[in-house]
């Protein structure tokens, strides 16, 4: 059995920035075997999630960082990010599929996370978001 | 023409201009910005009112590239012109399916068939 891996990463209010965490977990499943589709969604869970923590709750203030936390062994990947904003109530996020929203810029990242992650939660503030993905995951996104 | 890289790769086929992506990823919000403009350019400096969307090189994309689209395809709509996109890989078809615009959008398998009818 595979031992978990902890990281534990501070960066600043900089997409650019973000991406390099992202690489570093995504590199991080290649190397463990991780199939390219749990690769591609996780991928693009913590494309929109740092994202959404950088621009929306961080306003992209230099002053202000993220917090990404992670642990990854051959089963699962977990990451908890978290910003220094004041939070957002989800479930007054639009739903993006409804015909009046559907050229609207928000709730579509949320709902790729939900879709291809087995767990995304937000604690009760809304500024720190959990992800999970498990590789025993049959198809979940039907 | 636009300032900026080329995002696009251009080509006509007839009266249909092909837009093709360079981009692998279209993750980063100033590519994503320079894509947009590109793209609206196509309908309303240069006129064109028959567009094909080549996404056959794009791997990854964000729900910020896809506002563009959304955008994109209403500036066609207004000009009563036909948007298509083709040789969407499966993986980002599922973007497209999960956040329902597949509906939205006219998508074809190949450029052969999204040149049909045109």
């Amino acid at each position: 059995m595979s031992s978990t891996e902890e990281f534990d990463v501070t960066i600043p209010s900089d997409t650019a920035k973000g991406r390099e965490v992202q690489e570093q977990i995504v590199s991080g499943m290649e190397s463990r075997g991780y199939s390219p589709r749990d690769v591609f969604g996780v991928r693009l869970a913590l494309e929109e999630a740092l994202v959404n923590a950088i621009k929306h709750g961080n306003k992209m203030d230099p002053n202000k960082v993220v917090n990404v936390k992670w642990e990854i062994d051959d089963m699962h990947v977990r990451v908890v990010i978290e910003d220094q904003g004041k939070g957002f109530t989800v479930e007054e996020v639009p739903d993006p599929t409804d015909e009046a929203n559907l050229d609207k810029p928000g709730g579509r990242g949320i709902m790729l996370m939900r879709s291809f992650m087995s767990v995304v939660e937000y604690n009760e503030i809304g500024n720190r978001l959990t992800l999970e993905k498990r590789t025993d995951d049959k198809d979940d996104d039907e | 023409m636009s300032a900026g890289h080329r995002r696009l790769d251009i080509e006509e086929s007839g009266d249909v201009t092909i837009a093709k992506f360079v981009d692998k990823k279209i993750l980063d919000e100033g590519n994503i910005q320079i894509i947009g403009n590109q793209l609206f350019s196509l309908v309303e400096d240069d006129a064109r009112t028959k567009i094909i969307l080549d996404f056959s090189n794009v791997e990854y994309l964000s729900s910020a590239a896809l506002g563009k689209l959304i955008t994109m395809d209403k500036k066609v709509k207004a000009a009563k012109g036909k948007l298509r996109l083709c040789t969407v890989r499966p993986d980002i078809y599922e973007v497209f399916a999960i956040t329902k615009l597949n509906k939205l959008f006219d998508m074809r398998d190949n450029l052969e068939q999204a040149l049909e009818g045109m």
